[in-house]
């Protein structure tokens, strides 16, 4: 019984990565840019839900919402202070930016809110399930959890699918200047990226703080590492790529943490992130480069 | 024995024959030219012939040794040079640099004796420096041997990319359109480079090339190339009258 | 022709000169400070963390602006030169070795250890490509770290004693001494750094990345970071190569992690001093300094080393403050409105810093 409930515990972390992990990949898939502040807009997510939650005591319902408003509106923000300016510069003065934005970000919340680490309270008030004559518990953050992971990857390949901003996205990923020639509002795509993917670190936030309720400047930076290696696990650039990445890593830490040992879990992490890496070079859905001669 | 024996040649890409039952035989210090519409498969085959591109099947022999099998880098060492099409120098040094890096695999010296700066670092720097001087001279180019590669115009950069394949002592040299983007007045100054070349480096030279002008002015035999099968094989003279020929050119 | 390759030697030799030029006045001036009783205690202090980034970074750049590989892991090569040389030190403090001698061995043995575990992960780790060469040098990092953090070795009259996970499994008779105490690291490494041997080590790095990248070897390492193919086309060992430049450029860091680690009286792997944040800060140096220019590494090591310092009395809001100049310093350099907008007014500082970003 306990391997299912360690099971669960992992698709539930897992399902906190996944969703980070979405962010990350389309943020790369289209930007073409690690977006190392991403793990920080989670923390500021998290933040605001703390706030409006236990020191103004309003509804869950309504922190949560104010959060994604305010994640999303910083997404855009960091976007056009940061890195437009810089989408023809090399990768690297990017990826530095996005260190300097993540930085800011910790020092901000640290201004802000100071370095001692707040009990977050959940924000899911549901009954836990007992199965198994009482001897499987699967709590409500658990459940709540999984389940947004799954909405949240079914209408995000439903929108890409379906709706006309979706497939300016699939077309600005592909071939940037061509989608430009097709009409193509290449600004506008990469701002409602940004957009959704912080929407959804806010969302991961609050999901992460209560499963884990502890809250600190830099509660976002470990699992944004760790969602960006679940992004490179699935094949950066695909959305059920960092969806299967996000949940077998989650899996893997639970499991490694439970069965091998704890301080070495994170270690277990990277070594299959290797491994995946080195057998299948563009990850578990990532598609082949080639180089033309 | 022919400097380059090939038979049989073929590769196919996700089902499509690329390149079918390739054939081709080059003479010491001959010049010949591979010729035929856009797609036809010419660069594929200098892709395979020179490791690039693994073939499905076949025989690729340079002066008697088999070529199949091996890698790039062990067919440069066997004696098989190339320029690019779309031009590839190693664009952030100078052009000094870029025939050095084509000479490094006979001017030899250790990684711990370079960075201790041994009298045998002087001597092999001061010999490359020589040898490297010698053949920009060759392409009239010992003038801007300081500039960036990048900075240099389209046409000496097509020359570099020559010269740098020299630079690695070759038995067959090939060359993927070296006129390509040339005035007139540019690729006449070319095909005299090529004759001086094959002439003074005794050199066996494979070129693939539209510009007809050049072809018909230094190729002594032709392939035509056409949806990866031979078209026609022989004297240029012949195979430019060959109504086949005229045909895959002109289309129907 | 013989003018020209004349010419062409001086202005290398002349940069390489400027460079250990300027380290060499620094360390002069500092001396000079020191002994005149003008540099406060905490400047002081911060004299071999200095060295210490400084040699890192030029062993980044290496790696970023010669080989053209991202590597997000240097702070673990640091980390493996940290440990085995302060584990050396710890295991030959009671054998009566002159400490100077026991000193130099650490050295190599730290720097020998980094260029070890450089060519097994560059074995793996070469043959990706740019973002997820990052992140699998960033994952290798992360795992030093880690398992270092869960080993415990000690040493009594029995011999040596290694466990992984626990430190129940071995006891130790009474001349016991634990030396890797687990997450606990390293502790009483006597402090043996100075800041002259930073200095020292910080030139010999210097001197062995200048003469590198302008010898066969060096021009082979750019000949594919730029242009890959056409290195293989002319006969370049691609492999042998990019691992020789990530072995080097590992070997530097660990160098630094020598220095680092007999700098303290406590040795741990932390996140903060090996974790991935270790190196990203030294990758901002690099970025900052110029990729490719080894004295610009040293200056930005310097200036943002010393920049929160500096900032001290603005408490909290010197990190703040720190972020803000690092996102401005970013935009300024590289944005191309703003590269636009200095050539209207500089052309000649521009085309200067092109120059230098060649050699």
């Amino acid at each position: 019984m306990s391997f299912i409930s360690y099971l669960l515990n992992g698709i539930s972390l897992g399902s906190v990565y996944a969703i980070i992990a979405l962010g990350y990949t389309m943020v790369y898939g289209i930007a073409k840019m690690l977006n190392f502040a991403h793990g920080d807009v989670i923390m500021i997510g998290c933040y605001i839900v703390f706030t409006m939650m236990t020191t103004m005591g309003l509804n869950p319902i309504v922190s949560i919402l104010a959060a994604i408003v305010g994640c999303t509106v910083l997404g855009v923000v960091i976007e056009k202070i940061a890195y437009k300016p810089l989408r023809k510069a090399s990768p690297l003065a990017v990826l530095i930016t996005a260190i300097g934005v993540s930085y800011f970000l910790q020092n901000l919340a640290l201004i802000i809110f100071g370095a001692d680490t707040k009990s977050f309270t959940s924000v899911v008030n549901m009954e836990p399930i007992r199965l198994a004559g009482g001897k499987l518990v699967i709590s409500g953050v658990t459940i709540v959890t999984v389940v947004a992971c799954i909405i949240i990857v079914a209408v995000l390949m439903a929108f890409i699918k379906k709706t006309k901003a979706g497939q300016a996205m699939l077309a600005v990923s592909e071939d940037k200047d061509a989608a430009q020639l097709m009409g193509v509002n290449v600004n506008q795509t990469i701002s409602l990226t940004f957009a959704i993917g912080s929407g959804l670190a806010a969302i991961a936030g609050v999901l992460l703080c209560s499963a884990y309720p502890t809250l600190s400047p830099y509660t976002g930076s470990m699992p944004g590492i760790k969602a960006f290696t679940a992004a490179v696990f699935g094949g950066i650039g695909s959305i059920p790529g960092a969806f299967i990445g996000g949940i077998l890593l989650g899996v893997i830490e639970i499991l490694g943490r439970a069965y091998v040992s704890s301080q070495l879990s994170d270690a277990i992490v990277f070594a299959v992130l290797i491994l995946v890496l080195l057998i299948k070079p563009t990850g578990i859905l990532g598609k082949p480069i080639h180089e033309k001669v | 024995m022919a400097m380059l024996e090939v038979k049989n040649l073929g590769i196919s890409f996700g089902g499509l024959r690329a390149v079918d039952n390739f054939e081709i035989t080059i003479e010491k210090g001959q010049l010949y030219g591979l010729i035929g519409p856009n797609g036809a498969g010419k660069t594929t085959v200098f892709n395979m012939l020179t490791g690039v591109y693994k073939p499905d099947d076949g025989l690729i022999r340079l002066d008697g040794q088999d070529l199949i099998g091996k890698n790039t880098i062990e067919i440069n060492k066997a004696g098989v040079a190339r320029t690019f099409q779309n031009i590839r120098l190693f664009h952030v040094q100078t052009v000094l640099d870029n025939v050095k890096i084509g000479l490094a695999n006979h001017y030899k010296y250790s990684t711990l004796t370079g960075i201790l700066r041994l009298p045998k670092y002087r001597k092999m720097e001061k010999a490359m420096d020589e040898k490297a001087m010698e053949l920009l001279k060759v392409f009239e180019m010992e003038d801007k041997a300081g500039y960036l590669a990048s900075n240099l115009p389209y046409g000496d950069q097509r020359k570099l990319e020559i010269a740098r394949a020299l630079a690695t002592e070759p038995k067959l040299l090939l060359l993927d359109e070296p006129a390509a983007g040339m005035n007139p007045n540019e690729t006449q100054e070319l095909m005299d480079m090529i004759r001086f070349v094959r002439d003074e480096f005794d050199m066996t030279i494979l070129l693939i090339e539209h510009d007809m002008k050049l072809v018909s002015g230094i190729c002594e035999e032709l392939t035509v190339l056409n949806f990866g099968q031979v078209l026609a094989q022989g004297k240029t003279s012949d195979v430019l009258n060959d109504p086949e020929v005229i045909k895959a050119y002109l289309g129907e | 022709m013989k003018n020209f390759s004349l010419k062409n030697m001086k202005k290398t030799t002349k940069n390489h000169f400027i460079t250990y030029a300027m380290v060499i006045i620094v360390f002069a001036v500092v001396q000079f400070m020191v002994s005149g009783g003008m540099m406060s205690s905490l400047m002081q202090g911060l004299l071999v963390p200095l060295c210490t980034y400084s040699i890192v970074a030029v062993g980044l750049n290496l790696c970023v602006g010669y080989l053209g590989e991202l590597s997000l892991g240097h702070a673990g090569f640091m980390c493996v030169g940290a440990f085995s040389s302060a584990f050396f030190t710890r295991y030959m403090e009671d054998s009566g070795m002159n400490p100077n001698l026991r000193f130099l061995l650490a050295l190599i043995i730290g720097t020998l250890a980094a260029a070890i575990f450089g060519c097994l992960i560059g074995i793996p780790v070469l043959r990706l490509r740019g973002d997820y060469l990052a992140i699998v040098t960033l994952a290798f990092g992360e795992i030093i770290k880690n398992v270092i953090n869960v080993m415990y070795v000690g040493k009594d009259s029995s011999g040596l004693h290694i466990s992984i996970n626990d430190n129940a499994s071995f006891t130790l008779d009474d001349t016991g001494d634990m030396i890797i105490d687990g997450a606990m690291g390293i502790t009483g490494t006597p402090r043996q750094s100075t800041f002259l041997i930073g200095i020292l080590i910080l030139l010999v790095s210097l001197f062995v990345v200048f003469n590198l990248v302008n010898s066969r070897s060096g021009r082979a390492v750019m000949a594919i970071r730029d242009n890959r193919i056409a290195a293989e086309s002319v006969g370049i060992n691609i492999t042998k190569y990019k691992l020789m430049a990530f072995s080097i450029s590992a070997a530097i860091a660990g160098a630094g992690g020598v220095l680092y680690a007999h700098n303290l009286s406590t040795l741990t792997a932390l996140p903060a001093n090996f974790g991935y944040n270790m190196s990203i800060m030294i990758l901002v140096f690099v970025v900052l300094g110029g990729i490719g220019s080894f004295r610009g590494s040293i200056i930005a090591a310097v200036i943002l080393t010393m920049l929160p310092e500096v900032l001290r009395g603005l408490a909290d809001y010197r990190m703040l403050i720190y972020a803000i100049v690092l996102i401005a310093m970013m935009l300024f350099n590289w944005a191309p409105k703003a590269i636009e907008w200095r050539q209207r007014f500089s052309v000649k500082k521009l085309f200067h810093k092109q120059a230098k970003g060649v050699q």
